[in-house]
């Protein structure tokens, strides 16, 4: 029996459907899901959602948030959250250059400035991993024509 | 008897009008379809976060969970936040909530205080004698949630202080284009049975009423995270539905008063023209009279 899975960001439903096994990047650690999973309250860590199906695989990156497991669904409400095969690999590349040349600049810790430019360099290094390491395997599997790696 | 060039400066200024209420019109046309395209991203968010704030509540125990959740034995103060729109001529929208709010609370056994947002709401609570302890206007066009979220935060933080002992939030539901209801919902202490019976169901069902949550990291930390921060989200979905609502009942109100001044001013058209042929029949009158006098002579 599958359980159903649906990620939702703060301005959109990312995903949708039935899992065989969810891996969710929890602060205390990976932990990987199953159907009849007793209830569980999590806050989520920086990383990377599989949502694993009938031997397919979808990757979603996710930037911080809280899951909520019943035995039969669990949400995912991700602060930030997108599905591996729409990262934008140039644009993640430049977020990434732009704060960590900002940072390098050595600017004053603990402003608002210097805390969103370090979210933002978590933010696109984690895009980058992500892609580097999901792209195409789990769109191949399910079948899908693999995705264009930009340059 | 109107005279025709009264008449045709009235018929003149029924055009203007028209012109301006048909120029609104297509202006919330075009607010109303980004306000609920905005509307209906967040709402898949809200609704979970919601979703998972009732599960939270519905557990046994929950008294001793987080204080947002304490229900207090005796209410002695009530804090309402009214959402309203910072602008008129929008039909009776405005005046539906204000109305709306003043049947529910006026007669309240305890003593309500409110917190407004929109200029309008909170100029007629403030006609009405109401005690208002904070306002917001001017909110931007599209807000995000942190634009509001100084909203929730204090209406939690009135509730922990224990200046109120209960929150509610009204607002205007969102239904569609022509249908927009007042709504009160109960935002502290958290309602469990607040027509949640989806969800109370599928507790029954799944893992009886007894199961409690795994907590990752701890109780603590993630319910003081997450139960203020999805409290105050919900002030900002009432935002967004009050926001198209808004946009949707101008839309409306400036279609009918275009309509209307079409109308009016055709009716005005006819009693131009009648006046215009009156007067040029009575002035061939004249000249047939003056010229029946001459030939008598």
């Amino acid at each position: 029996m599958p359980i159903r899975c649906e990620i939702v960001s703060q301005d959109r439903m990312i995903f949708e459907g039935e899992a065989d096994t969810v891996v969710l990047p929890g602060t205390e650690g990976e932990m990987g899901i199953l159907p009849n999973h007793a209830p569980l309250l999590s806050a989520l860590d920086y990383g990377v959602i599989l949502v694993r199906y009938q031997g397919t695989e979808e990757a979603f990156t996710v930037a911080g948030g809280v899951v909520e497991v019943q035995p039969d669904i669990i949400t995912v409400l991700a602060d930030r959250a997108e599905n591996v095969g729409e990262i934008d690999i140039s644009r993640a590349e430049a977020a990434r250059e732009r704060a960590e040349k900002y940072l390098a600049e050595g600017p004053p810790p603990d402003s608002d400035a210097y805390l969103r430019m370090e979210a933002a360099l978590r933010r696109s290094r984690l895009r980058l991993d992500a892609a580097r390491r999901y792209r195409g395997r789990g769109a191949r599997r399910a079948g899908l024509p693999p995705v264009l790696e930009d340059k | 008897m109107a005279n025709a060039r009264e008449v045709l400066l009235r018929i003149r200024s029924v055009k203007n009008i028209a012109q301006v209420t048909r120029a609104l019109q297509a202006v919330s046309a075009s607010k109303v379809q980004k306000a609920m395209q905005a509307m209906y991203r967040t709402r898949p968010y809200a609704t979970k976060a919601w979703q998972v704030l009732t599960h939270i509540a519905a557990q046994p125990g929950r008294t001793n969970l987080h204080p947002l959740l304490i229900e207090r034995d005796q209410i002695e103060n009530t804090l309402v936040v009214l959402i309203s729109g910072d602008r008129g001529l929008a039909g009776a929208y405005n005046a539906n909530i204000v109305r709306f709010v003043l049947n529910n609370f006026a007669d309240y056994e305890v003593p309500v205080r409110y917190i407004t947002v929109g200029r309008r709401g909170r100029d007629m609570m403030i006609r009405r004698g109401q005690d208002i302890i904070a306002e917001f206007s001017d909110l931007p066009a599209a807000p995000e949630f942190a634009d509001v979220s100084s909203i929730g935060r204090l209406a939690v933080d009135e509730f922990l202080s224990g200046n109120v002992d209960e929150v509610h939030l009204v607002y205007t539901d969102f239904v569609n284009m022509v249908r927009q209801d007042p709504v009160v919902k109960k935002l502290l202490p958290l309602e469990v049975d607040s027509g949640e019976g989806r969800v109370a169901a599928f507790d029954e069902a799944h893992h009886g009423p007894e199961a409690t949550y795994i907590y990752e990291p701890g109780q603590e930390q993630i319910l003081d995270e997450i139960v203020p921060r999805f409290t105050a989200l919900q002030v900002y979905q009432a935002v967004m539905e009050s926001l198209a609502s808004e946009h949707a009942a101008r839309m409306v109100a400036m279609k009918n008063a275009t309509e209307n001044a079409t109308e009016l001013g055709a009716a005005l058209q006819l009693d131009y023209n009648k006046a215009r042929q009156q007067s040029i029949t009575s002035e061939m009158l004249d000249i047939a009279g003056g010229a029946e006098a001459l030939a008598q002579r």
